[in-house]
Protein backbone atom coordinates (compact mmCIF):
# COMPACT_ATOMS: atom_id res chain seq x y z
CA UNK A 1 0.00 0.00 0.00
CA UNK A 2 1.47 3.32 -1.11
CA UNK A 3 0.65 6.39 0.96
CA UNK A 4 -0.10 9.39 -1.24
CA UNK A 5 -0.45 12.73 0.50
CA UNK A 6 -1.85 15.69 -1.38
CA UNK A 7 -1.32 19.07 0.27
CA UNK A 8 -4.07 21.49 -0.72
CA UNK A 9 -7.67 20.79 -1.70
CA UNK A 10 -8.09 23.49 -4.34
CA UNK A 11 -8.21 23.07 -8.10
CA UNK A 12 -4.96 21.12 -8.49
CA UNK A 13 -5.17 18.97 -5.37
CA UNK A 14 -8.78 18.01 -6.04
CA UNK A 15 -8.39 17.11 -9.70
CA UNK A 16 -5.21 15.14 -9.08
CA UNK A 17 -6.80 13.23 -6.18
CA UNK A 18 -9.83 12.33 -8.28
CA UNK A 19 -7.76 11.34 -11.30
CA UNK A 20 -5.37 9.25 -9.18
CA UNK A 21 -8.25 7.51 -7.39
CA UNK A 22 -9.61 6.46 -10.76
CA UNK A 23 -6.36 4.91 -11.97
CA UNK A 24 -4.98 3.44 -8.74
CA UNK A 25 -6.74 0.51 -7.05
CA UNK A 26 -7.82 1.19 -3.44
CA UNK A 27 -5.70 -1.76 -2.25
CA UNK A 28 -2.61 -0.26 -3.94
CA UNK A 29 -2.79 3.34 -2.80
CA UNK A 30 -4.15 5.33 0.09
CA UNK A 31 -4.93 8.90 -0.96
CA UNK A 32 -5.38 11.72 1.55
CA UNK A 33 -5.94 15.41 0.86
CA UNK A 34 -4.98 17.93 3.55
CA UNK A 35 -6.23 21.49 3.67
CA UNK A 36 -6.48 24.09 6.41
CA UNK A 37 -10.14 24.85 5.63
CA UNK A 38 -13.12 23.31 3.90
CA UNK A 39 -14.03 26.21 1.59
CA UNK A 40 -13.33 25.63 -2.09
CA UNK A 41 -13.70 28.90 -3.96
CA UNK A 42 -14.26 29.01 -7.72
CA UNK A 43 -11.64 31.74 -8.06
CA UNK A 44 -12.51 32.95 -11.59
CA UNK A 45 -15.87 33.96 -10.11
CA UNK A 46 -14.24 36.52 -7.79
CA UNK A 47 -13.85 38.96 -10.71
CA UNK A 48 -17.63 39.21 -11.08
CA UNK A 49 -18.45 39.80 -7.41
CA UNK A 50 -17.49 43.53 -7.28
CA UNK A 51 -19.94 44.24 -10.11
CA UNK A 52 -22.83 42.39 -8.51
CA UNK A 53 -22.64 39.67 -11.18
CA UNK A 54 -21.84 36.87 -8.72
CA UNK A 55 -22.17 36.31 -5.00
CA UNK A 56 -19.34 34.88 -2.84
CA UNK A 57 -21.79 32.25 -1.55
CA UNK A 58 -22.58 30.88 -4.98
CA UNK A 59 -18.93 30.43 -5.95
CA UNK A 60 -17.95 28.56 -2.77
CA UNK A 61 -18.51 24.87 -1.98
CA UNK A 62 -17.13 22.43 0.63
CA UNK A 63 -13.74 21.03 -0.40
CA UNK A 64 -14.41 17.50 0.86
CA UNK A 65 -17.55 17.24 -1.26
CA UNK A 66 -15.48 17.65 -4.45
CA UNK A 67 -13.40 14.56 -3.61
CA UNK A 68 -14.55 11.18 -4.84
CA UNK A 69 -15.23 8.14 -2.65
CA UNK A 70 -12.09 6.50 -1.35
CA UNK A 71 -10.16 9.75 -0.84
CA UNK A 72 -9.47 10.90 2.71
CA UNK A 73 -9.81 14.56 3.69
CA UNK A 74 -8.06 15.98 6.71
CA UNK A 75 -8.47 19.53 7.91
CA UNK A 76 -5.17 20.78 9.26
CA UNK A 77 -2.58 23.50 8.76
CA UNK A 78 0.89 22.39 7.69
CA UNK A 79 3.95 23.17 9.76
CA UNK A 80 6.61 21.83 7.41
CA UNK A 81 7.67 19.10 5.02
CA UNK A 82 10.76 17.08 5.87
CA UNK A 83 12.08 15.88 2.53
CA UNK A 84 14.84 13.79 4.14
CA UNK A 85 12.48 11.55 6.08
CA UNK A 86 9.40 11.75 3.79
CA UNK A 87 7.25 13.29 6.49
CA UNK A 88 4.70 16.10 6.58
CA UNK A 89 4.44 17.70 10.00
CA UNK A 90 1.07 19.25 10.78
CA UNK A 91 0.46 22.26 12.96
CA UNK A 92 0.37 20.75 16.46
CA UNK A 93 3.12 18.26 15.73
CA UNK A 94 1.38 15.26 14.14
CA UNK A 95 3.75 13.65 11.64
CA UNK A 96 2.38 11.95 8.54
CA UNK A 97 4.63 9.70 6.47
CA UNK A 98 4.26 9.54 2.72
CA UNK A 99 5.56 7.51 -0.18
CA UNK A 100 4.48 10.16 -2.65
CA UNK A 101 3.73 13.81 -2.01
CA UNK A 102 1.80 16.19 -4.28
CA UNK A 103 2.00 19.87 -3.40
CA UNK A 104 -1.02 21.89 -4.46
CA UNK A 105 -1.23 24.59 -1.81
CA UNK A 106 -1.42 27.41 -4.35
CA UNK A 107 -0.36 30.99 -3.78
CA UNK A 108 -1.18 33.28 -0.89
CA UNK A 109 -1.57 37.06 -0.81
CA UNK A 110 1.09 39.07 1.04
CA UNK A 111 -0.34 42.59 1.49
CA UNK A 112 1.87 43.07 4.56
CA UNK A 113 4.95 43.13 2.31
CA UNK A 114 3.95 46.47 0.78
CA UNK A 115 4.33 49.50 3.00
CA UNK A 116 1.05 51.23 3.78
CA UNK A 117 -1.15 48.80 1.87
CA UNK A 118 -3.04 47.49 4.88
CA UNK A 119 -3.39 50.94 6.46
CA UNK A 120 -5.67 52.10 3.65
CA UNK A 121 -7.79 48.95 3.85
CA UNK A 122 -10.75 49.04 3.24
CA UNK A 123 -11.69 52.75 3.05
CA UNK A 124 -9.36 53.65 0.23
CA UNK A 125 -7.69 50.40 -0.78
CA UNK A 126 -9.48 47.24 -1.86
CA UNK A 127 -8.76 43.93 -3.54
CA UNK A 128 -10.99 41.42 -5.29
CA UNK A 129 -8.60 38.49 -4.83
CA UNK A 130 -10.42 37.12 -1.74
CA UNK A 131 -14.16 36.47 -1.26
CA UNK A 132 -14.35 38.98 1.60
CA UNK A 133 -12.33 41.54 -0.37
CA UNK A 134 -14.47 41.13 -3.47
CA UNK A 135 -17.66 41.62 -1.42
CA UNK A 136 -16.21 44.70 0.26
CA UNK A 137 -15.19 46.11 -3.12
CA UNK A 138 -18.72 45.52 -4.42
CA UNK A 139 -20.02 47.83 -1.67
CA UNK A 140 -17.30 50.40 -2.39
CA UNK A 141 -18.10 50.45 -6.12
CA UNK A 142 -21.82 50.79 -5.42
CA UNK A 143 -21.07 53.87 -3.28
CA UNK A 144 -18.51 55.33 -5.68
CA UNK A 145 -19.93 58.37 -7.43
CA UNK A 146 -16.90 59.79 -9.19
CA UNK A 147 -13.15 60.25 -8.89
CA UNK A 148 -9.96 58.38 -9.64
CA UNK A 149 -9.71 54.58 -9.52
CA UNK A 150 -6.24 53.07 -9.83
CA UNK A 151 -6.03 49.34 -10.53
CA UNK A 152 -2.56 48.29 -9.42
CA UNK A 153 -0.60 45.06 -9.70
CA UNK A 154 2.20 45.36 -7.13
CA UNK A 155 4.46 42.77 -8.76
CA UNK A 156 4.39 39.50 -10.65
CA UNK A 157 3.73 36.64 -10.36
CA UNK A 158 0.02 36.86 -9.60
CA UNK A 159 -2.87 34.48 -10.02
CA UNK A 160 -4.63 34.97 -13.35
CA UNK A 161 -2.49 37.83 -14.78
CA UNK A 162 -5.39 38.94 -17.01
CA UNK A 163 -7.86 39.41 -14.12
CA UNK A 164 -6.82 43.00 -13.27
CA UNK A 165 -7.23 43.93 -16.95
CA UNK A 166 -10.65 42.31 -16.98
CA UNK A 167 -11.46 44.31 -13.88
CA UNK A 168 -10.68 47.52 -15.82
CA UNK A 169 -12.86 46.47 -18.76
CA UNK A 170 -15.76 45.54 -16.48
CA UNK A 171 -15.39 48.74 -14.44
CA UNK A 172 -15.68 50.76 -17.65
CA UNK A 173 -18.88 48.83 -18.48
CA UNK A 174 -20.19 49.14 -14.89
CA UNK A 175 -19.84 52.93 -14.72
CA UNK A 176 -21.27 53.38 -18.22
CA UNK A 177 -24.32 51.36 -17.17
CA UNK A 178 -24.63 53.61 -14.12
CA UNK A 179 -24.37 56.67 -16.37
CA UNK A 180 -21.39 58.18 -14.53
CA UNK A 181 -18.47 56.97 -16.63
CA UNK A 182 -17.51 60.58 -17.45
CA UNK A 183 -16.97 61.23 -13.75
CA UNK A 184 -14.67 58.23 -13.23
CA UNK A 185 -11.01 58.25 -14.21
CA UNK A 186 -9.73 54.70 -14.56
CA UNK A 187 -6.07 53.76 -14.77
CA UNK A 188 -4.19 50.48 -14.93
CA UNK A 189 -0.88 50.66 -13.09
CA UNK A 190 1.50 47.77 -13.82
CA UNK A 191 5.15 46.83 -13.19
CA UNK A 192 5.30 45.40 -16.73
CA UNK A 193 6.35 47.45 -19.76
CA UNK A 194 2.94 46.94 -21.39
CA UNK A 195 -0.58 45.74 -20.65
CA UNK A 196 0.50 42.10 -20.65
CA UNK A 197 3.60 39.92 -20.65
CA UNK A 198 3.44 38.64 -24.23
CA UNK A 199 3.96 41.17 -27.10
CA UNK A 200 1.05 40.35 -29.47
CA UNK A 201 -1.52 40.03 -26.67
CA UNK A 202 -0.01 43.05 -24.91
CA UNK A 203 -0.62 45.22 -27.98
CA UNK A 204 -4.19 43.93 -28.39
CA UNK A 205 -5.04 44.39 -24.70
CA UNK A 206 -3.31 47.78 -24.55
CA UNK A 207 -5.42 48.86 -27.54
CA UNK A 208 -8.54 47.71 -25.75
CA UNK A 209 -7.63 49.74 -22.64
CA UNK A 210 -7.16 52.85 -24.81
CA UNK A 211 -10.44 52.20 -26.62
CA UNK A 212 -12.25 52.08 -23.29
CA UNK A 213 -10.53 55.19 -21.99
CA UNK A 214 -8.48 53.43 -19.33
CA UNK A 215 -5.11 55.05 -18.69
CA UNK A 216 -2.05 52.81 -18.74
CA UNK A 217 0.90 53.42 -16.41
CA UNK A 218 3.76 50.99 -17.09
CA UNK A 219 7.00 49.99 -15.35
CA UNK A 220 5.53 51.20 -12.07
CA UNK A 221 7.03 49.24 -9.17
CA UNK A 222 4.91 50.20 -6.19
CA UNK A 223 7.08 50.92 -3.17
CA UNK A 224 4.35 52.18 -0.87
CA UNK A 225 0.70 53.06 -0.68
CA UNK A 226 0.25 56.40 1.06
CA UNK A 227 -3.22 57.04 2.45
CA UNK A 228 -2.09 59.32 5.27
CA UNK A 229 -2.68 62.69 3.57
CA UNK A 230 -5.71 64.26 1.96
CA UNK A 231 -4.75 62.84 -1.46
CA UNK A 232 -4.02 59.10 -1.30
CA UNK A 233 -1.39 57.94 -3.79
CA UNK A 234 0.66 55.02 -5.00
CA UNK A 235 4.37 55.80 -4.83
CA UNK A 236 6.86 53.81 -6.90
CA UNK A 237 10.40 52.94 -5.83
CA UNK A 238 11.67 55.51 -8.32
CA UNK A 239 9.40 58.14 -6.71
CA UNK A 240 6.70 58.43 -9.34
CA UNK A 241 3.17 58.94 -7.99
CA UNK A 242 -0.32 57.91 -9.02
CA UNK A 243 -3.02 59.74 -7.02
CA UNK A 244 -6.29 57.89 -6.39
CA UNK A 245 -9.59 58.03 -4.56
CA UNK A 246 -9.99 54.26 -4.65
CA UNK A 247 -7.15 51.80 -5.29
CA UNK A 248 -7.95 48.27 -6.39
CA UNK A 249 -4.74 46.47 -5.58
CA UNK A 250 -3.50 42.98 -6.38
CA UNK A 251 -1.06 42.36 -3.50
CA UNK A 252 2.23 40.47 -3.79
CA UNK A 253 1.85 36.70 -4.03
CA UNK A 254 3.97 34.01 -2.45
CA UNK A 255 3.75 30.29 -1.90
CA UNK A 256 2.18 28.78 1.22
CA UNK A 257 3.89 29.69 4.50
CA UNK A 258 5.18 26.19 5.34
CA UNK A 259 7.30 26.08 2.17
CA UNK A 260 9.87 28.49 3.58
CA UNK A 261 10.02 26.34 6.75
CA UNK A 262 10.85 23.26 4.64
CA UNK A 263 14.51 23.31 3.52
CA UNK A 264 15.04 22.56 -0.16
CA UNK A 265 11.37 22.57 -1.09
CA UNK A 266 10.83 25.98 -2.68
CA UNK A 267 12.34 29.14 -4.15
CA UNK A 268 12.73 32.62 -2.63
CA UNK A 269 9.03 33.33 -3.03
CA UNK A 270 7.89 29.99 -1.62
CA UNK A 271 6.97 28.32 -4.89
CA UNK A 272 7.99 24.69 -5.36
CA UNK A 273 11.07 24.12 -7.47
CA UNK A 274 10.07 21.51 -10.06
CA UNK A 275 11.02 20.47 -13.56
CA UNK A 276 8.73 22.60 -15.80
CA UNK A 277 7.91 19.60 -18.00
CA UNK A 278 7.64 16.62 -15.60
CA UNK A 279 6.54 18.68 -12.53
CA UNK A 280 8.85 16.59 -10.35
CA UNK A 281 10.67 18.28 -7.46
CA UNK A 282 14.31 19.10 -8.00
CA UNK A 283 15.04 18.13 -4.39
CA UNK A 284 13.17 14.80 -4.02
CA UNK A 285 11.96 12.43 -6.75
CA UNK A 286 8.84 11.39 -4.80
CA UNK A 287 7.57 14.97 -4.58
CA UNK A 288 5.56 16.70 -7.32
CA UNK A 289 3.81 20.06 -7.53
CA UNK A 290 0.86 21.34 -9.52
CA UNK A 291 -0.95 24.61 -10.12
CA UNK A 292 -0.14 27.96 -8.54
CA UNK A 293 2.19 26.28 -6.03
CA UNK A 294 4.57 25.15 -8.77
CA UNK A 295 7.46 27.45 -9.64
CA UNK A 296 7.21 26.99 -13.41
CA UNK A 297 7.39 29.77 -16.06
CA UNK A 298 3.67 29.58 -16.86
CA UNK A 299 0.74 31.69 -15.72
CA UNK A 300 -0.82 30.91 -12.37
CA UNK A 301 -4.20 29.95 -13.79
CA UNK A 302 -6.79 27.21 -13.53
CA UNK A 303 -6.32 26.19 -17.16
CA UNK A 304 -2.62 25.58 -16.55
CA UNK A 305 -3.49 23.47 -13.50
CA UNK A 306 -6.01 21.48 -15.53
CA UNK A 307 -3.55 20.80 -18.35
CA UNK A 308 -0.80 19.94 -15.84
CA UNK A 309 -3.11 17.44 -14.14
CA UNK A 310 -3.15 15.02 -17.03
CA UNK A 311 0.66 15.05 -17.28
CA UNK A 312 1.17 14.82 -13.54
CA UNK A 313 -1.06 11.79 -13.06
CA UNK A 314 0.69 9.94 -15.85
CA UNK A 315 4.09 10.74 -14.36
CA UNK A 316 3.00 9.70 -10.87
CA UNK A 317 1.83 6.34 -12.21
CA UNK A 318 5.17 5.91 -13.95
CA UNK A 319 7.08 6.91 -10.84
CA UNK A 320 5.15 4.41 -8.69
CA UNK A 321 5.87 1.71 -11.28
CA UNK A 322 9.58 2.56 -11.25
CA UNK A 323 9.54 3.72 -14.87
CA UNK A 324 11.14 6.88 -16.31
CA UNK A 325 8.89 9.94 -16.47
CA UNK A 326 7.88 10.59 -20.06
CA UNK A 327 4.83 12.83 -19.80
CA UNK A 328 5.79 16.41 -20.53
CA UNK A 329 3.84 19.59 -19.81
CA UNK A 330 4.23 22.14 -22.61
CA UNK A 331 3.10 25.22 -20.65
CA UNK A 332 -0.34 25.23 -22.27
CA UNK A 333 -2.41 28.18 -20.98
CA UNK A 334 -5.89 29.18 -22.05
CA UNK A 335 -7.73 32.25 -20.74
CA UNK A 336 -11.05 33.84 -21.46
CA UNK A 337 -10.68 37.59 -20.96
CA UNK A 338 -13.94 39.30 -20.09
CA UNK A 339 -14.08 42.66 -21.88
CA UNK A 340 -17.48 43.96 -20.76
CA UNK A 341 -20.78 44.45 -22.61
CA UNK A 342 -21.34 40.70 -22.86
CA UNK A 343 -18.15 40.03 -24.77
CA UNK A 344 -14.86 38.31 -24.10
CA UNK A 345 -11.71 37.39 -25.92
CA UNK A 346 -9.70 34.21 -25.70
CA UNK A 347 -5.95 33.64 -25.60
CA UNK A 348 -4.10 30.34 -25.89
CA UNK A 349 -0.35 29.82 -25.61
CA UNK A 350 2.44 27.70 -24.13
CA UNK A 351 6.09 27.85 -23.02
CA UNK A 352 7.31 28.30 -26.60
CA UNK A 353 4.64 30.30 -28.40
CA UNK A 354 2.83 33.49 -27.50
CA UNK A 355 -0.91 34.14 -27.89
CA UNK A 356 -1.78 34.74 -31.56
CA UNK A 357 -4.94 35.24 -33.59
CA UNK A 358 -6.96 32.53 -35.32
CA UNK A 359 -9.44 30.06 -33.88
CA UNK A 360 -9.46 27.58 -31.00
CA UNK A 361 -9.14 24.60 -30.78
CA UNK A 362 -9.16 24.28 -34.60
CA UNK A 363 -10.00 26.34 -37.69
CA UNK A 364 -13.66 26.13 -36.72
CA UNK A 365 -13.85 27.26 -33.14
CA UNK A 366 -13.76 30.21 -30.79
CA UNK A 367 -12.05 33.32 -32.17
CA UNK A 368 -8.64 34.03 -30.61
CA UNK A 369 -7.51 37.49 -29.44
CA UNK A 370 -10.77 39.00 -30.69
CA UNK A 371 -13.81 40.12 -28.72
CA UNK A 372 -16.90 38.01 -29.28
CA UNK A 373 -20.15 37.12 -27.57
CA UNK A 374 -19.27 33.44 -28.03
CA UNK A 375 -16.18 33.78 -25.85
CA UNK A 376 -18.26 35.46 -23.16
CA UNK A 377 -20.69 32.53 -23.23
CA UNK A 378 -17.69 30.21 -23.04
CA UNK A 379 -16.54 31.99 -19.90
CA UNK A 380 -20.00 31.76 -18.32
CA UNK A 381 -20.34 28.10 -19.20
CA UNK A 382 -17.05 27.36 -17.56
CA UNK A 383 -18.28 27.44 -13.96
CA UNK A 384 -20.56 24.39 -14.20
CA UNK A 385 -17.79 22.59 -16.10
CA UNK A 386 -15.36 23.50 -13.30
CA UNK A 387 -17.42 21.75 -10.61
CA UNK A 388 -18.69 18.86 -12.71
CA UNK A 389 -15.91 18.24 -15.24
CA UNK A 390 -12.59 19.79 -14.29
CA UNK A 391 -12.49 18.94 -10.56
CA UNK A 392 -13.68 15.35 -11.11
CA UNK A 393 -10.71 15.13 -13.47
CA UNK A 394 -12.49 14.71 -16.77
CA UNK A 395 -10.91 15.81 -20.04
CA UNK A 396 -12.61 18.43 -22.19
CA UNK A 397 -13.76 16.66 -25.38
CA UNK A 398 -11.39 17.58 -28.20
CA UNK A 399 -8.99 19.50 -25.93
CA UNK A 400 -5.95 17.70 -24.58
CA UNK A 401 -3.10 18.89 -22.41
CA UNK A 402 -0.85 19.86 -25.33
CA UNK A 403 -1.54 23.23 -26.96
CA UNK A 404 -3.36 22.84 -30.31
CA UNK A 405 -1.72 24.51 -33.32
CA UNK A 406 -4.46 24.02 -35.90
CA UNK A 407 -6.45 27.17 -36.58
CA UNK A 408 -3.75 29.61 -35.44
CA UNK A 409 -2.08 32.26 -37.58
CA UNK A 410 1.46 33.54 -37.25
CA UNK A 411 2.49 30.72 -34.94
CA UNK A 412 5.90 30.20 -36.54
CA UNK A 413 6.83 33.85 -36.10
CA UNK A 414 5.52 33.75 -32.55
CA UNK A 415 7.64 30.71 -31.76
CA UNK A 416 10.70 32.39 -33.23
CA UNK A 417 10.05 35.39 -31.04
CA UNK A 418 9.41 33.31 -27.94
CA UNK A 419 12.59 31.35 -28.60
CA UNK A 420 14.65 34.51 -29.00
CA UNK A 421 13.11 36.05 -25.91
CA UNK A 422 13.49 32.81 -24.02
CA UNK A 423 16.98 31.94 -25.22
CA UNK A 424 18.19 32.40 -21.67
CA UNK A 425 15.75 29.87 -20.30
CA UNK A 426 16.93 27.34 -17.82
CA UNK A 427 16.78 23.84 -19.19
CA UNK B 1 22.38 40.69 -33.95
CA UNK B 2 24.08 44.11 -33.49
CA UNK B 3 27.63 44.26 -32.22
CA UNK B 4 29.02 46.82 -29.84
CA UNK B 5 32.47 47.32 -28.45
CA UNK B 6 33.21 47.46 -24.74
CA UNK B 7 36.71 47.67 -23.32
CA UNK B 8 38.04 47.19 -26.83
CA UNK B 9 36.19 43.93 -27.45
CA UNK B 10 33.25 43.33 -29.79
CA UNK B 11 30.26 41.71 -28.12
CA UNK B 12 26.80 40.77 -29.40
CA UNK B 13 23.78 42.41 -27.84
CA UNK B 14 20.05 42.13 -28.44
CA UNK B 15 17.75 44.92 -29.66
CA UNK B 16 17.54 46.55 -26.25
CA UNK B 17 21.26 46.38 -25.51
CA UNK B 18 21.37 43.29 -23.30
CA UNK B 19 24.17 40.77 -23.84
CA UNK B 20 23.06 37.71 -25.72
CA UNK B 21 26.14 35.74 -24.72
CA UNK B 22 27.12 36.38 -21.07
CA UNK B 23 30.46 34.61 -21.56
CA UNK B 24 31.61 37.58 -23.67
CA UNK B 25 31.40 39.85 -20.64
CA UNK B 26 34.43 40.83 -18.58
CA UNK B 27 34.63 42.96 -15.44
CA UNK B 28 36.51 45.63 -17.37
CA UNK B 29 33.40 46.24 -19.50
CA UNK B 30 31.10 47.03 -16.57
CA UNK B 31 32.14 50.67 -15.93
CA UNK B 32 31.67 51.52 -19.61
CA UNK B 33 28.20 49.92 -19.79
CA UNK B 34 27.29 51.62 -16.51
CA UNK B 35 28.29 55.05 -17.84
CA UNK B 36 26.03 54.55 -20.85
CA UNK B 37 23.24 53.86 -18.35
CA UNK B 38 23.95 57.10 -16.50
CA UNK B 39 25.85 55.58 -13.58
CA UNK B 40 29.07 57.48 -12.81
CA UNK B 41 31.28 55.47 -10.50
CA UNK B 42 30.74 51.80 -9.68
CA UNK B 43 30.94 51.39 -5.90
CA UNK B 44 31.52 48.27 -3.86
CA UNK B 45 27.74 47.95 -3.43
CA UNK B 46 27.25 48.13 -7.21
CA UNK B 47 29.73 45.29 -7.58
CA UNK B 48 27.94 43.25 -4.94
CA UNK B 49 24.78 43.49 -7.05
CA UNK B 50 26.59 42.85 -10.35
CA UNK B 51 28.20 39.70 -8.96
CA UNK B 52 24.87 38.58 -7.55
CA UNK B 53 23.26 39.03 -10.99
CA UNK B 54 25.93 36.89 -12.65
CA UNK B 55 25.56 34.23 -9.96
CA UNK B 56 21.75 34.13 -10.27
CA UNK B 57 21.98 33.87 -14.03
CA UNK B 58 24.38 30.96 -13.79
CA UNK B 59 22.15 29.19 -11.27
CA UNK B 60 18.76 29.84 -12.80
CA UNK B 61 19.22 30.88 -16.40
CA UNK B 62 17.64 34.28 -15.89
CA UNK B 63 18.36 37.46 -13.96
CA UNK B 64 16.30 38.04 -10.79
CA UNK B 65 13.28 40.30 -10.55
CA UNK B 66 13.48 43.39 -8.36
CA UNK B 67 11.51 41.60 -5.67
CA UNK B 68 13.93 38.68 -5.54
CA UNK B 69 16.89 41.09 -5.66
CA UNK B 70 15.49 42.87 -2.60
CA UNK B 71 14.95 39.60 -0.77
CA UNK B 72 18.21 37.85 -1.53
CA UNK B 73 20.99 40.19 -2.72
CA UNK B 74 21.63 41.68 0.70
CA UNK B 75 20.82 45.14 -0.69
CA UNK B 76 17.39 46.64 0.03
CA UNK B 77 15.08 47.70 -2.80
CA UNK B 78 15.43 51.32 -1.71
CA UNK B 79 19.24 51.11 -1.96
CA UNK B 80 18.99 49.23 -5.24
CA UNK B 81 17.09 52.15 -6.74
CA UNK B 82 19.75 54.54 -5.44
CA UNK B 83 22.43 52.43 -7.13
CA UNK B 84 20.53 51.85 -10.38
CA UNK B 85 17.97 54.67 -10.59
CA UNK B 86 16.58 53.65 -13.98
CA UNK B 87 15.36 50.33 -12.60
CA UNK B 88 17.68 47.90 -10.81
CA UNK B 89 16.56 44.57 -12.29
CA UNK B 90 17.10 45.68 -15.88
CA UNK B 91 20.02 48.07 -15.48
CA UNK B 92 22.02 45.73 -13.26
CA UNK B 93 21.41 42.89 -15.71
CA UNK B 94 22.74 45.05 -18.53
CA UNK B 95 25.83 46.13 -16.61
CA UNK B 96 26.44 42.53 -15.50
CA UNK B 97 26.33 41.36 -19.12
CA UNK B 98 23.43 38.94 -18.81
CA UNK B 99 20.35 38.74 -21.06
CA UNK B 100 17.20 40.75 -20.33
CA UNK B 101 15.51 39.20 -17.29
CA UNK B 102 12.65 37.01 -18.37
CA UNK B 103 10.40 38.33 -15.66
CA UNK B 104 7.27 36.53 -14.70
CA UNK B 105 4.33 35.45 -16.74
Amino acid sequence: MRRILILGGGTGGTLVANRLRRVLAPCDADITVIDQDDQHVYQPGLLFVPFGLADPGEITRPRHRQLHAGIGFRRAAIERVDLGSDVVVLDGGTALEYDLLVIATGAQLLPEETEGLEEGWPERVQTFYTPAGAASLRDALARFDGGRIAVNVIDMPIKCPVAPLEFCFLADWFFRERGIRDRVELSYVTPLDGAFTKPVASAALGGLLAEKGVGLVTEFNTGRVDTSGSQPRLVSWDEREVPFDLAVVVPLHGGAGYVSRSPGLGDELGFITVDPHTLQSAAAPNVFAIGDAAGVPASKAGSVTHFEGEVLVENIQRFLAGEPLTASFDGHTNCFIETGFGKALLIDFNYDTEPVTGHYPAAVGLPLLKQSRLNHLGKLMFQPFYWHGLLPGRDIPGIGSAMPERGKSGLAASREHATTAGSNRAS
Amino acid sequence: MPNVTYAGQAVSVGDDGFFTDPSQWTEEMAPEIARAEGIGQLTELHWQVIKFMRHEYQEKGTGPTIRILGKTSGVSIKELYQLFPKGPAKTAAKVAGIPKPRGCI
